[in-house]
């Protein structure tokens, strides 16, 4: 890369020291309370830790006046997972739709850009509306799972506008030459190229849904799913247990954040290795 | 849009035998509308329909137990004609602003770090997904771990009077207006600094070469190369943070502890109560302003040409 040549100037050091900062901005406070989750039976919300235990993740498991934090847990990784899936197949599709010019295709754009920026609590509340006047049940799995694809639907789209933007159709020209149906064009030629950015999709689907909440408030019905248990707690729990289960759910994500990241990297490692054999 | 492939898709058709040729040629005239279907009827029935519930309900009227189909003006009057809708709207566009302004500068600043004087690739995507994994955590554990720092006898303040600059614990900086516009950033500057280094990265750095070559300063290069083509990343990240923070109300009620308003909160309050015809009037008011906003900062760029 040339950019500002080889020389490392001042500007450089002062940028870094600026990058460095804004990391540290990024991560200090889920530092924090990641070390605050082990205070001691007696400790605090803040310093001093007053002794070092896992008393507040015990208390997690076993208190429950806390409210339903398994069953949060569970519904909340079905909900991500289906949002995931769904996401993923959908984006792809409307993705292939839109090399092409059909009808209304402008309008399903714009549809789409308006998911993202009309505010969560308007999709929310539109929703509510719309069940209990239609009197449906508004239930995590079906109102609150269509409030979730509003949210991700629109990235995944705009991901796979990205990666056809820059995919080459010359690939799919001479699969075609070389006499592959239009499905085994896809199959073979196209899918593969497109699989790491569909993992980025779903890594999308999956962790926008398990931590959305806005637009989980008025869809999801009578029971709750983890975001939604969280801000219950934050109204009436003045104990590190906040903090303990803080920790869990962004160990969790940047468990999830580190499957998918690995997938990617064994993907291209074996296209680096496969592509290496042929030549 | 790619739509180069047409012609060579025509001509590969044509070559094919007939009657394939006819059959073909009709599911592809039909494949996109099956393909996009799905999108469209997600988008349809939890998006299009659902706001246009609220617009039908922001006409109905209520009373202390349930709303009723009618056709009534109140719940605007109720609402333009309050001075507490104003204070409220003022207190959110400032939110806004705030927030815009401090992201914009942190994003472009890392953003610039990023995609300039980092010069290894790989480097580069590993600093570039460091600032992007909290954008996969959970903002309510976020907005959380704030309060061990900033608390009354949070980390700052025993700092701070450690060090002697202070006497008295500083009582601004949890539940105050300043711990939102600060979580705001915490939580948003990623929207900034994602879309400005993704357009960064397309400029060609020959143009960067010229201009060195031609004598500017670093500094000159930064205003009259960088910023003018990273402007479509910018619009891009001003239109998440602001259409993000105007339609915000759980950033303003943790971090203000109830002190602060926003328009969100306005309407997460009158659905508690449930005086859902109020709620939906403030919607659509609300919906108006963030499209009129986003309407204008789009008319910088052309955002389906920038992907």
């Amino acid at each position: 890369m040339t950019g500002t040549g080889n020389r490392r100037g001042l500007s450089f050091y002062l940028l870094a020291a600026f990058f460095g900062l804004f990391v540290l901005f990024l991560y200090g406070p889920i530092a924090t309370i990641t070390i605050l989750s082990f205070q001691g039976p007696e400790g605090g919300l803040t310093f001093p830790m007053n002794g070092v235990s896992l008393h507040w993740f015990r208390n997690l498991f076993e208190q429950q006046a806390v409210g339903d934090f398994g069953g949060s847990f569970r519904r909340s990784i079905a909900l991500g997972l289906t949002v995931m899936v769904l996401t993923v197949l959908f984006s792809l599709l409307a993705g292939f739709a839109f090399r092409r010019r059909f009808l209304g295709s402008g309008a399903l754009f714009y549809l789409a850009v308006a998911s993202l920026i009309v505010p969560s609590i308007l999709v929310s509340l539109g929703i509510g509306l719309l069940f209990n006047i239609l009197g449906i049940e508004p239930t995590w799995y079906g109102s609150a799972l269509g409030a979730h694809l509003t949210w991700t639907l629109p990235f995944g789209l705009l991901i796979v506008f990205a990666i056809f933007n820059r995919f080459n159709p010359a690939y799919e020209e001479a699969a075609r030459d070389l006499g592959a149906t239009p499905w085994q064009t896809v199959r073979h030629v196209v899918l593969p190229i497109l699989l790491p950015s569909l993992i980025g999709v779903g890594l999308f689907g999956f962790t926008l849904s398990y931590d959305e909440f806005a637009r989980t408030l008025m869809t999801a019905g009578s029971f709750n799913t983890l975001p939604l248990e969280i801000y219950g707690m934050t109204t009436n729990v003045t104990t590190p247990v906040l903090y303990a289960l803080g920790t869990l759910t962004t160990l969790f994500s940047f468990t999830v954040i580190g499957l998918f990241l690995a997938g990617v990297m064994i993907l291209r490692r074996r296209r680096l290795r496969r592509t290496g054999g042929a030549a | 849009m790619t739509v180069s492939a047409a012609p060579s898709e025509a001509s590969s058709a044509s070559a094919a035998p007939r009657s394939g040729g006819v059959r073909r040629s009709v599911l592809r005239r039909v494949a996109p509308y099956l393909q996009a279907g799905p999108l469209a009827l997600t988008l349809l029935v939890f998006l299009l329909i659902p706001i246009l519930t609220i617009v039908a309900v922001s006409f109905w009227d209520y009373d202390s137990i349930r709303i009723y189909p009618d056709f009534v003006l109140t719940n605007y009057e109720e609402l333009l004609t309050s001075p507490v809708t104003w204070k409220t709207y003022l207190n959110t566009v400032k939110f806004a602003a705030l927030t815009w302004v401090i992201t914009l500068l942190i994003g472009f600043t890392v953003a610039y770090f990023l995609a300039f004087h980092v010069q290894s690739t790989t480097w580069q995507m590993v600093l570039f997904l460091v600032c992007t994994i909290p954008f996969w955590t959970s903002n309510i554990i976020r907005m959380i771990s704030w309060i061990p720092f900033l608390g009354r006898n949070g980390l700052l303040n025993s700092g701070l009077i450690s060090a002697g600059l202070i006497d008295q614990p500083l009582e601004f900086l949890l539940f105050s207006d300043f711990a939102v516009v600060l979580a705001f950033v915490h939580l948003y500057a990623l929207f900034m600094v994602v879309p400005i280094f993704n357009s960064m990265m397309r400029i060609d750095r020959a143009l960067v070469e010229a201009a060195r070559d031609g004598g500017a300063s670093a500094a000159q290069v930064v205003w009259n190369v960088i910023l003018p083509l990273a402007k479509p990343g910018i619009a891009i990240g001003s239109i998440f943070v602001v259409t993000l923070v105007m339609g915000d109300f759980i950033t303003v009620r943790l971090m203000s502890g109830g002190q602060s308003a926003s328009i969100g909160l306005m309407i997460a309050n009158e659905i508690s109560l449930l005086q859902y015809p109020a709620a939906a009037a403030n919607a659509v008011v609300l919906l108006a302003v963030v499209l009129i906003m986003v309407v204008a900062m789009l008319r910088i760029v052309d955002i389906r040409k920038e992907l």
